[in-house]
């Protein structure tokens, strides 16, 4: 598959990371199972009429699109391709409740309109004018992958296009309680999301963010990494996934020994993330680990935030402390490889690298 | 031309039939289904006309037969039952020996089971095995399983052309190579929550839907699933199978002028035609019917009308149907469903007619076809748009 340069990136997650001088320095410490993300200033990039129709999920797709443009240097993309694993679940929520409790009656269609899952890409299209390509993903945890894989796929069949690639989740108040009720979610009203990852309770954190880049064939000033390859797989048991990863190095000319950081997206759920463990301990040993969900919490675009972390990592070759998980220090990051999966399901391998100046 | 992805399988289950014999049947002797809801309670039953797929939830996991269990909303059972038909006629039995991948629209998912459940969840821990099952791509996974397809499984939710760009995703990565063969299409099943959205924006009609009629008054929501499989020219050397048509061109663009509204020029219906026959290295006259999307609703036939003429020039504009009359609107699916229409077209050789059309639109002269016409047809378009400004096209080829 063709190289694909990363010229802008944006992420708005739990912790402040819209600020493009922060690496994670100093941290949030988050205390509770759900928590929001850290909010921008998000009048310096949507007008405030226009702000005060828009959810969550809108205003952080359409900042963060705004951000990774300017970053690149991009008025408008030839294309827009979103990932969202529930979409704008805020206003759907809003709407189905309203259904559910006024018998059907008093609906007004904002909250309609404002619920489908294209309605962040259908705005940014709006708000740039941009009437290219314009697709929503829907996957659950690889959401936000296989955007990125539609747009490799384009940037093979047309070159020159430049793409914007965004993935998008908010937390819907009682939506996200129910995670809760089907152990998706930690049930201890105080935790300290700092330790998620030694944890030995079932289920995760919740949080919410987005992350949008711009993406070429060919290498810009402003490329500061690429993505080399990626692949999703929808269901696969541990060992299967040990397979796969293989696979993955081999068809890419390489070995687990070829891999200078491997970021991981453990989430603290002691049903789960022996996925993770197994692959720490069988092909990783000697590798550096990396892992941010102690950080920012789960949702199912925060695989989108490993992309982030790569990025700045190829770029500035250093590792922000508080990610590292093993005694092990790379000389050089040249190649990260990103695995993550939810629950056991919508797994994704990516292999990322550095570019040369 | 543009060589193309080969289509060797299709399925359906549709208000007008269970499996793609029964809704030919159903298309040729002009058998709409629309009629007033039966198996969902609403207190707009007397206020609209829908088209249902007149099978209870329990009648569809007994066909699939699921256990008691199941974590299958109507949405993925309905995809479920017309993913095997295409799969069957693409006989296709052994699918984990090729990369086989599954891409799959939808804009409700589970949103039918949810909001049965929504407010029992706390009181039964019975129900909240469908918690997760909200989630559209969950839906598709769970079909996909059922399926026993592991490797690439996406769902695409652009709205109403959300079927439309799976196909298109699926024909880029049979042609790329990514993929041997792929599973294609889409599913939404009726929920309170489409039928309270668009009665909220006014735009459900009352009475059978008259696409490109003067009077229309709007659209009837529909539900269904519709799958093809496309296979790569590799696979077709290795198996000799037969091949139902082909798709050789495909776009999508955006309309960027309104979130629920088209333009009043059709932008992004022009634009996605245009570059679908780029695509297909075809030109306008080439094609001989286009499957309109023709909701009925005054916008929607308006802008879409106005891009064909663009497209086409005042005279030439070719014989052009909506089907929404016979299934109502199926959201997500009609792309998909409309994809297997146009096939049965290329098949037969039948234009099929556009329902209840009467009175032409006092803004341009275009007129439906309004009886079944047989005719030699080479290629056949079909437009698929939604909200979002999403508008994409597809063209079929025998």
């Amino acid at each position: 598959m063709r190289n694909c340069y990363i010229n802008g990136i944006a992420t708005l997650s739990a912790q402040p990371t819209t600020d493009p001088d922060h690496f994670l320095e100093e941290i949030i410490e988050h205390t509770t199972p759900i928590f929001k993300a850290y909010d921008p200033d998000y009048k310096s990039y949507i007008k405030p009429a226009a702000m005060r129709r828009m959810s969550k999920a809108v205003k952080m797709g359409v900042t963060t699109a705004k951000m990774a443009l300017e970053m690149a240097s991009l008025d408008m993309p030839d294309a827009i391709i979103t990932g969202t694993g529930m979409g704008c679940k805020q206003d759907s929520e809003k709407f189905l409740e309203k259904i559910l409790n006024d018998d059907e009656q008093f609906l007004t269609p904002t909250l309609f309109i404002q619920s489908t899952h294209n309605t962040v890409g259908g705005q940014i299209a709006l708000t740039l004018g941009c009437k290219g390509y314009n697709v929503t993903y829907v996957q659950e945890a690889v959401s936000f992958e296989v955007a990125v894989m539609d747009a490799q796929l384009m940037l093979s069949e047309t070159p020159e296009k430049q793409i914007l690639v965004g993935g998008i989740d908010e937390i819907p108040k009682n939506s996200t309680l129910l995670h809760q009720l089907d152990g998706q979610l930690k049930t201890e009203e105080h935790i300290n999301v700092v330790q998620l990852l030694d944890s030995t309770t079932q289920g995760t954190v919740a949080s919410e963010g987005a992350t949008c880049i711009v993406l070429s064939a060919e290498k810009t000033p402003n490329s500061i990494a690429s993505i080399k390859a990626v692949e999703i797989i929808s269901s696969a048991s541990s060992s299967t996934i040990q397979e796969k990863i293989n696979a993955f190095l081999i068809a890419e000319g390489m070995t687990p020994s070829d891999i200078d950081a491997v970021i991981l997206g453990n989430n603290g759920d002691s049903n789960y993330d022996y996925y993770y463990h197994d692959i720490q301990q069988a092909l990783f040993q000697h590798t550096e680990q990396l892992c941010y969900k102690h950080l920012t919490g789960d949702y199912l675009v925060a695989s989108s935030v490993g992309f982030w972390l790569s990025s700045k990592i190829l770029q500035k070759q250093q590792v922000p402390p508080v990610t590292k998980v093993n005694a092990v220090t790379a000389s050089q990051y040249k190649n990260i490889l990103l695995y993550n999966q939810y629950q056991g399901k919508n797994h994704s391998i990516v292999l990322m690298q550095h570019v040369h100046a | 031309m543009n060589t193309g992805v080969a289509i060797t399988g299709m399925g359906i289950l549709s208000p007008i039939g269970n499996t793609v014999a029964e809704n030919l049947q159903a298309l040729q002797n002009a058998q709409s289904s629309i009629a007033t809801i039966e198996m969902i309670q609403t207190r707009h039953k007397e206020a609209i006309k829908v088209g249902e797929i007149k099978k209870t939830n329990q009648e569809l996991a007994t066909t699939l037969g699921l256990s008691d269990t199941h974590r299958f909303s109507r949405t993925a059972m309905l995809g479920a039952i017309a993913a095997k038909e295409a799969l069957q006629e693409a006989n296709i039995t052994d699918i984990d020996r090729y990369k086989t991948g599954f891409i799959s629209g939808t804009s409700v998912g589970g949103m039918d089971t949810t909001e049965q459940y929504y407010l029992r969840f706390k009181e039964e821990p019975n129900y909240r095995r469908f918690i997760q099952a909200q989630h559209a791509g969950f839906t598709t996974q769970t079909i996909a399983h059922h399926l026993g397809i592991n490797g690439y499984v996406s769902t695409i939710s652009t709205a109403c052309s959300s079927a439309a760009n799976a196909i298109m995703l699926g024909a880029r990565m049979i042609r790329a190579g990514q993929l041997d063969r792929v599973v294609v299409g889409g599913t939404d099943a009726l929920s309170k929550f489409t039928i309270n959205g668009f009665n909220s924006l006014m735009i459900l009609s009352d009475e059978v839907c008259t696409p490109f009629d003067h009077h229309r008054k709007g659209l009837n929501l529909g539900e269904a699933a519709a799958y093809l499989v496309l296979e790569s020219d590799a696979m077709l050397q290795k198996t000799e199978k037969k091949v139902l048509g082909t798709v050789v061109g495909w776009a999508n663009a955006n309309d960027a002028f309104h979130q629920t509204a088209s333009s009043a020029n059709g932008e992004g219906a022009y634009l996605a035609m245009e570059q679908a026959l780029a695509i297909a290295k075809l030109e306008p006259n080439a094609i001989d019917y286009i499957n309109a999307h023709g909701t009925a609703t005054p916008n929607n036939d308006l802008s879409e009308g106005r891009a064909m003429l663009r497209i086409f020039g005042q005279d030439s504009v070719p014989m052009f149907s909506s089907t929404k009359a016979y299934t109502g609107h199926t959201l997500a699916a009609a792309g998909a469903v409309e994809a297997v229409y146009s096939l049965l077209s290329l098949r037969e050789q039948l234009i099929f007619p556009n329902l209840h059309f009467s009175t032409p639109m006092e803004e341009f002269s275009l007129i439906p076809q309004q009886t079944i016409q047989h005719r030699a047809l080479q290629t056949v378009l079909s437009n698929s748009f939604g909200f979002g400004g999403n508008c994409s096209t597809l063209i079929f080829t025998n």
